[in-house]
């Protein structure tokens, strides 16, 4: 806990860069309303969370320090009640009953296109106001929200068991992560520790995971570039992880797979054999793609140099996975904020620095190459033994938090435990940080790139309306 | 390229062959308006709905469209428009703030048309029920023809309930 000063100091620490803002978020109960700070050194090292007493339902804002904060404020302001004070922009985020006016654009021959909540494909909903000159964009602001589902909220109260599943639904797409960094979070609040089998197991979903996003996702960006044969190989490479993932675990998606003390479901050894004899003849079918997607001048034509972002903002917003990596942001949790069995089995980490929708693909493909490595190489040194460990049945008032890898970046999870049940909870995605560098880097694009570059970026909505 | 092409050619094709009928979803069309359905003829236009999901339906929606299970081959199409739309197919538990988004579409729907409500949460809002800020499933709002339950449905049990449309 600390006071007001200690709280804008903190803020004041995130604008100088000395640390990096990992999330902000309230909670109340009886004793009051408290706002929490998570930051974290830019080495990765050091992940702390402050909380301030909100009095009067007012805290000083964190985003009039650091802008990367201001659209979990925003969504903080709606879901608790609390007043930002200072918040740059306090318009609504999560509540779409309150009056709602888009940020103006002013100038000769400019004209606005409105996109959404419902988009041509079958994506998430979310709306996109773009303002254009011609053809290029000079603003675009997404406005999201709209599928809040009240997640934190269902939690309070549930056992952590239950609460583990409404994790695993954060997003979709990152399930295993989800209930990874919630499960550690509880973890460390009961002090429990998972067995090695465990951790192994839960590693080889989280790769798996990720092989089968980056897969499905450099194909569809090759789509959005106009090039459907890479998108028709690499939605069958996709396929043959998730039908792995079903053998191994019995769920695609490997849904409700981690539990807090450990994993639900052990791996049968022949189902691990097949799994570890598919994975050099399934990396050469994606490499045959890779040499296709270097060597296609029209596609290349349409990646490389679009939606750039920027280093320092990547830098400024704290731009995690990919977005980050492709734009000079060398983190990984896995790597420097080790957890097991990433503590054994160190990633190779990707960095570029161009920023481009190219950028963005290649550390995708690097990230694809390490993971298989990965997989196998745990899957050669899998521990014998149990597969969970078992939770004090109660106990007193416990905080804990935690980092995770999710395919899109690191997902932070924090759970307050009372007794044998959740007392309050929170998830942040990594998109809060790459719907503003969206915004940021597509501007100047033309209208028609904006499905490729907003394709590179993949940010999650569900994962942040929660 | 040529060799990807040439490979592609010699491979043969990676499509798989339909998915058997069987009984659950056979119980799960049992009930649909024939007569209605019949003047659509063998196929059927689909737009995808997302009414807050998790993005679980979604990317196993995406997946019907893949080589293996190429959803095209049996009339089957995702349109961008509900304007070109037979069936509405919903995701989500049906959010409040997706709620009136998902009646415009289906509204703007020619008639004849369908509503098939996808996933646990579509069917009746799953894990997100007791939520406030849900108004739980797909019928809370629209009039629902067929279920197909599942977190998520797998492709194929998606084929299975939309082939199962076509009769």
């Amino acid at each position: 806990m600390v006071d007001a000063a200690g709280w804008r100091a903190a803020g004041a620490s995130l604008a100088a860069g000395a640390r990096v803002l990992v999330a902000v978020w309230a909670t109340g109960d009886d004793a009051g309303s408290r706002v929490h700070l998570a930051t974290r050194r830019p080495d990765g090292s050091d992940l702390a969370v402050i909380a301030l007493r909100a009095e009067d339902g007012t805290y000083p804002s964190i985003g009039q320090y650091h802008p990367g904060a201001i659209l979990m404020e925003r969504a903080l302001q709606d879901a608790s009640g609390l007043r930002a004070e200072g918040l740059p922009d306090p318009r609504p985020w999560l509540d779409h009953e309150r009056d709602f006016a888009f940020l103006p654009a002013e100038g000769e021959g400019l004209h606005r296109i409105p996109v959404g909540p419902i988009h041509a494909g079958t994506i998430e909903p979310g709306h996109f106001r773009f303002t254009v000159n011609g053809e290029t964009i000079v603003r675009l602001e997404a406005r999201l929200g709209y599928t809040r589902k009240g997640t934190l909220g269902l939690m309070q109260g549930s056992a952590p068991d239950a609460a583990v599943r409404l994790a695993g639904r954060v997003s979709g797409d990152s399930t295993v992560a989800y209930a990874w960094a919630f499960s550690r979070a509880v973890e460390a609040a009961r002090e429990v520790a998972v067995p090695p089998r465990a951790s192994a197991l839960r590693g080889v979903m989280a790769e798996l995971e990720r092989l089968a996003n980056h897969a499905g996702d450099f194909g569809a960006i090759c789509n959005d570039a106009g090039f459907p044969l890479i998108n028709a190989h690499a939605g069958a490479l996709r396929e043959t992880i998730l039908r792995q993932a079903d053998a191994c675990f019995g769920h695609r998606l490997m849904m409700d797979r981690i539990v807090p003390g450990g994993v639900a479901a052990d791996l049968a050894p022949v189902a691990a054999a097949s799994l570890r004899a598919e994975l050099p003849a399934w990396l050469g079918r994606f490499e045959r793609l890779v040499e296709l997607y270097g060597k296609t001048a029209s596609l290349q034509d349409r990646v490389v140099g679009a939606g750039r972002l920027a280093p320092d903002l990547a830098r400024r917003l704290g731009c995690g996975g990919y977005v980050g990596r492709a734009a000079g942001q060398d983190f990984d949790a896995r790597r420097d904020a080790p957890y097991p069995p990433y503590d054994r089995h160190a990633p190779a980490v990707p960095s570029l620095s161009a920023g481009d929708v190219d950028a963005r693909a290649r550390i995708r493909i690097a990230e694809i190459r390490a993971s298989a490595a990965l997989i196998g190489d745990m899957l050669d040194a899998l521990p014998e033994g149990g597969i969970r460990a078992a939770l004090p049945e109660s106990g007193g008032e416990a905080f804990g938090c935690a980092l995770a890898e999710g395919f899109r970046g690191d997902i932070f999870a924090a759970v307050r435990l009372c007794g044998p049940v959740v007392a309050d909870a929170f998830l942040r995605d990594p998109s809060w940080f790459l719907w503003p560098a969206l915004e940021a880097a597509i501007e100047g694009n033309i209208v028609a790139d904006f499905p490729l570059c907003n394709k590179s970026f993949n940010a999650a909505y569900s994962g942040c309306d929660l | 390229m040529r060799r990807t092409l040439f490979e592609s050619l010699h491979r043969g094709t990676l499509t798989e062959p339909a998915p058997p009928h069987d009984t659950e979803t056979a119980a799960l069309v049992a009930e649909l308006d024939r007569a209605a359905l019949r003047r659509l003829g063998r196929s059927l236009a689909i737009r995808a709905v997302d009414a807050g999901s998790c993005n679980g339906c979604e990317l196993e929606i995406i997946a019907l469209g893949n080589v293996l299970y190429d959803l095209e081959r049996f009339g089957l199409k995702l349109v961008a428009s509900p304007r070109h739309a037979d069936v509405l197919l919903v995701t989500g538990p049906m959010t409040r703030n997706m709620s009136a988004a998902t009646r415009l579409a289906y509204e703007a729907m020619p008639a004849p048309k369908f509503v098939v409500a996808v996933g646990d949460c579509g069917r009746d809002g799953g894990v997100f029920a007791a939520s406030p800020d849900c108004l739980g499933g797909t019928a809370s709002v629209l009039p629902v023809t067929l279920t197909i339950p599942g977190c998520p449905p797998p492709p194929a049990m998606l084929l299975r309930g939309l082939i199962g449309l076509l009769g």
